[in-house]
């Protein structure tokens, strides 16, 4: 049961990182990609009505967490206490930027919510690597089971780290990249003419970038974690994922060479979606790991929810995902193509 | 002030503000599937203008109660992390569920209802309002099954580390509490929805422009005003006091300032309760009616404060009484003015008589203050506990965040919600201003005016 709520949330955030990313990503590469009024508008569109059904995965996977697994949700959640208080500030300026761009006519505040948009997208993608690579890491979890992590100490992932050291930030940086490359890609797929173009270009420019952090990203993570290998080692069939990752980087660079949008787009979804099955496998059965000696990890086992209340959950969750997957298949079949130059085009 | 007081106000204050933009979506989202029924119904044009006239305004406000709800979300856990260790496998289940069951519907439609107008048929333009509708509506269901368990926990079991879990599934979701909360606070929300409908009505009206919408927007706002504001005192919230008065003595005794138990116990309209000395000063109270309001007869006895351990009294007594008689006089005149209006509105002199234009004009603010002031007795009415007999409020904070921390966060919320506040009143004030028909001519949402 422990197992399968593990895996339940794990999809369920893989889907909120390749959904909601693609448009944080196009935020992202917005400002750089998407010069004239009209471009804006139409990169605008393109994510119009879907990011804010994006980020429910967000929500209905911090549920789930919550409901599941009750003392991760408390632990993490009053541990990170400061930069989680920072992203939900970002995802208000986030979702502002996006609203307000529509309501101005003044192409002055226009500029000023451009900006927001890219900044606040792309502060978002570094902290969602940062705090990945946080979990990855460990933090100091106390004997009460609680811990409080500062910002930053000293920047070393020892025993006093804080959220951002050279390991969390290379998380981040990975992070923005690989979600600006999925942005272009899904804006290249979306959109016409001179901004399609020039997504494909970033795409295909920034794609060897991405390599060379991933590939870093390997030795990096064993330094920072000597365990984090423990369960390739015993199970050395898992290295099948790194080398799906690989491979979707391949199909990103050979795609954006062949001009064939969608595999593109699908090798990048398949990027980070692999890249986070890789991590998670690589915790397994641990869902927090602790540095230092004063506390234990906060296992599957130990933070489980009673069995009555996971059994009953199994049936509506089961339900209500189905209905979910329904409504995206829909939405999606009806804004399917791209979005044209010109304002009639999605909708009104 | 110490962490505990702190982490209250932060809750208190973010909730609150969250729930300024649902009481309005849910109920305009009401109003919203009757105007498209009535395109749909009369092949009038003027309908679906002025359904997307009122969906920009939802919209912005759906936009601000999805910015301002997600930050609720992750509050059971930064700020009251021993609650949720303990009783995240009772109340995680209907907060996941929300996520799951309402807010994947209401985004995905919300997005077709608002970009695809020209895409869909009307059949299916109508089904995207309705099911936006659904999804808030089952929003507010799972948040006050949530809130309702922590009023009266039922159908619950207690696991090893004094961890809760469901003990039974349906005894979760047909909490009575629930259900009575779930009318009186739905119903509550229409109320909200019709004012400011009616209040825009009237300010076209006395403005005389937009006539035709002026009252279409009158006329809807005032029939389904009338409607909740009546069902609001009757039966909802005088089933819920009735319930209340079963399940939580203290808190009914702490909103009525009935310090002392008594046989035909009098209803205190006007007063102040004075903690020291137990009683209210300067009262006006009509003899042995609270009797008759709660058991049906006048001389019923009704358990005041003095039979209530005094470590078990709500904390914030004054403030507990006055939120409630705010709530029940502001219900007391809503009935008066929607009636009066509906009068009129039946003998077709409503859309000259100014002289009640002017009223309906000035009061959309006051359900909001009526719903701000429920909430605060329910919540405060629940004191000292977190989960009613069993949580204290005391027993379920993070205490490893201390007061500045929590301090530094719940100031970053304020000078974020006043920017939002002032963009609110900006957006919403350009769009009556612009009017019914500028709605229609460009895009409905999030296209450029000047496009
Ligand atoms: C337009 C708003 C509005 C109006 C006019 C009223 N109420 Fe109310 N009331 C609410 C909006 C509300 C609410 C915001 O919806 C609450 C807060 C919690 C809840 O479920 O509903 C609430 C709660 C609430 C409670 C429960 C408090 C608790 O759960 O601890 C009672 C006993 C009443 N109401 C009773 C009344 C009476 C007798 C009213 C009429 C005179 C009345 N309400 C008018
Ligand atoms: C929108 C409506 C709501 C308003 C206006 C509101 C208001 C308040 C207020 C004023 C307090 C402070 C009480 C005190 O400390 O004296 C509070 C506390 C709290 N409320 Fe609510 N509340 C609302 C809905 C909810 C819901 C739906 C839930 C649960 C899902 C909830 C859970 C809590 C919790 C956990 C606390 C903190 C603990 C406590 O102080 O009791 N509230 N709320
Ligand atoms: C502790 C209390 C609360 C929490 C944790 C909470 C959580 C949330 C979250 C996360 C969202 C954003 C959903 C999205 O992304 O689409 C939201 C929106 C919403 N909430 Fe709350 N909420 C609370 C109180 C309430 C109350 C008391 C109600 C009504 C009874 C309510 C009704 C809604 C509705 C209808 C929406 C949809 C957005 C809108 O219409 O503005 N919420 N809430």
């Amino acid at each position: 049961m422990g197992t399968l709520w593990f895996w339940i949330v794990a999809v369920m955030l893989v889907a909120y990182v390749v959904l909601d990313g693609f448009d944080i990503g196009a935020g992202i590469v917005y400002l750089f990609v998407a010069r004239t009024e009209e471009e804006r508008q139409q990169a605008m569109r393109s994510i119009g009505p879907f990011w804010d059904g994006n980020e429910v995965w967000l929500l209905a996977a911090g549920g789930t967490l919550f409901f599941a697994f009750p003392l991760l949700y408390a632990s993490a959640f009053s541990g990170f206490y400061l930069p989680l208080m920072i992203v939900l500030w970002l995802l208000i300026l986030r979702a502002l930027s996006i609203e307000l761009r529509g309501h101005s006519a003044e192409p002055l505040w226009r500029t000023f919510f451009d900006a927001l948009f890219t900044f606040s997208s792309s502060l978002l993608a570094i902290f969602y690597g940062a705090a990945l690579a946080n979990v990855v890491r460990g933090v100091p979890i106390g004997p009460d089971d609680y811990f409080f992590l500062p910002l930053w100490t000293n920047w070393k992932p020892g025993p006093h780290p804080g959220i951002l050291d050279w390991y969390t930030v290379t998380g981040g940086i990975l992070a923005l990249v690989a979600l600006a490359v999925h942005g272009a890609l899904y804006l290249a797929l979306k959109t016409e003419v001179d901004l399609e173009q020039r997504a494909r270009n970033f795409a295909r420019n920034a794609t060897p970038v991405l390599l060379v952090l991933t590939l870093a990203g390997l030795p990096l993570t064993v330094l920072a974690r000597p365990h984090s290998l423990d369960s390739y080692i015993a199970h050395p069939i898992l290295f099948v994922i790194p080398c799906a990752v690989l491979a979707s980087l391949a199909v990103v660079f050979l795609a954006t060479r062949g001009r064939s949008p969608l595999t593109a787009f699908l090798g990048s979804s398949a990027y980070l979606s692999t890249m986070m099955v890789g991590a998670v496998v690589g915790l397994f059965p641990v869902l927090l790991p602790t540095v230092g000696t004063a506390g234990r990890d906060i296992t599957i086992s130990l933070a489980l929810a009673g069995p009555h209340t996971l059994h009953v959950g199994l049936v509506w969750w089961t339900l209500g995902i189905l209905l979910a997957i329904m409504y995206f298949v829909i939405i999606h079949w009806l804004f399917r193509g791209k979005v044209p130059r010109h304002a009639d085009g999605y909708g009104h | 002030m110490d962490a505990l007081s702190l982490h209250r106000i932060h809750f208190a204050f973010t909730v609150t503000y969250h729930y300024l933009f649902p009481q309005l979506t849910m109920g305009l989202a009401l109003l919203i599937v009757v105007l498209k029924s009535l395109a749909l119904k009369t092949r009038d044009a003027k309908y679906d203008v002025a359904a997307r006239f009122w969906a920009r305004i939802f919209a912005v406000n759906f936009l601000l109660g999805v910015v301002t709800g997600i930050p609720m979300e992750f509050q059971f856990g930064t700020n009251w992390s021993e609650f949720s260790r303990r009783t995240g496998g009772v109340i995680g289940m209907p907060l996941a569920m929300e996520g799951i069951f309402s807010f994947f519907l209401e985004s995905a439609f919300l997005g077709l209802f608002l970009f695809g107008e020209k895409r869909l048929s009307r059949w299916m333009h109508w089904t995207s309002a309705f099911l936006v509708f659904l999804g808030s509506w089952i929003s507010g269901f799972f948040i006050i099954v949530t809130d309702a368990w922590m009023q009266h926990p039922v159908a619950y079991r207690i696991l090893p580390g004094g961890v809760f879990e469901v003990g039974s599934f349906w005894g979760l979701m047909l909490n009575p509490w629930a259900w009575l909360q779930y009318a009186h606070n739905m119903c509550g929300s229409v109320v909200t929805a019709s004012f400011v409908m009616a209040s825009v009505g009237a300010l076209y009206l006395l403005l005389r422009r937009d006539e035709v919408y002026g009252r279409m927007f009158i006329k809807l706002g005032v029939v389904a005003g009338v409607l909740s504001c009546i069902l609001q005192i009757f039966p909802t919230g005088d089933l819920h006091g009735k319930y209340m008065a079963k399940h939580q003595p203290a808190a009914v005794a702490g909103m009525e300032g009935l310090f002392n138990s008594e046989r035909g116990a009098p209803l205190v309209l006007m007063g102040q309760p004075d903690i020291e000395a137990q009683k209210i000063d300067n009262p006006i109270v009509v003899n042995k009616v609270l009797s008759f309001l709660i058991y049906g007869t006048t001389a019923a006895e009704v358990e005041g404060l003095d039979q209530i351990p005094r470590d078990q009294w709500p904390t914030a007594l004054p403030l507990l009484y006055y939120s409630y008689h705010i709530m029940a006089g502001l219900g007391t005149y809503f009935v008066l003015l929607m009636a009066v209006a509906a009068f009129l509105l039946w003998r077709g002199k409503l859309f000259t008589a100014r002289w009640i234009l002017w009223p309906i004009l000035l009061s959309f603010p006051l359900p909001y203050i009526a719903n701000t002031a429920g909430w605060m007795t329910a919540e405060i009415g629940r004191q000292p506990w977190l989960v009613y007999g069993l949580i204290r409020t005391s027993q379920g904070y993070s205490t490893h965040i201390d007061a500045s921390t929590s301090l530094f966060s719940l100031l970053g919320f304020l000078g974020l919600y006043a920017v939002l506040s002032i963009l609110w009143i900006v957006l919403v004030y350009n769009f009556i201003q612009d009017g019914p028909q500028a709605a229609s001519q460009d895009a409905p949402v999030n296209g450029s005016k000047t496009a």
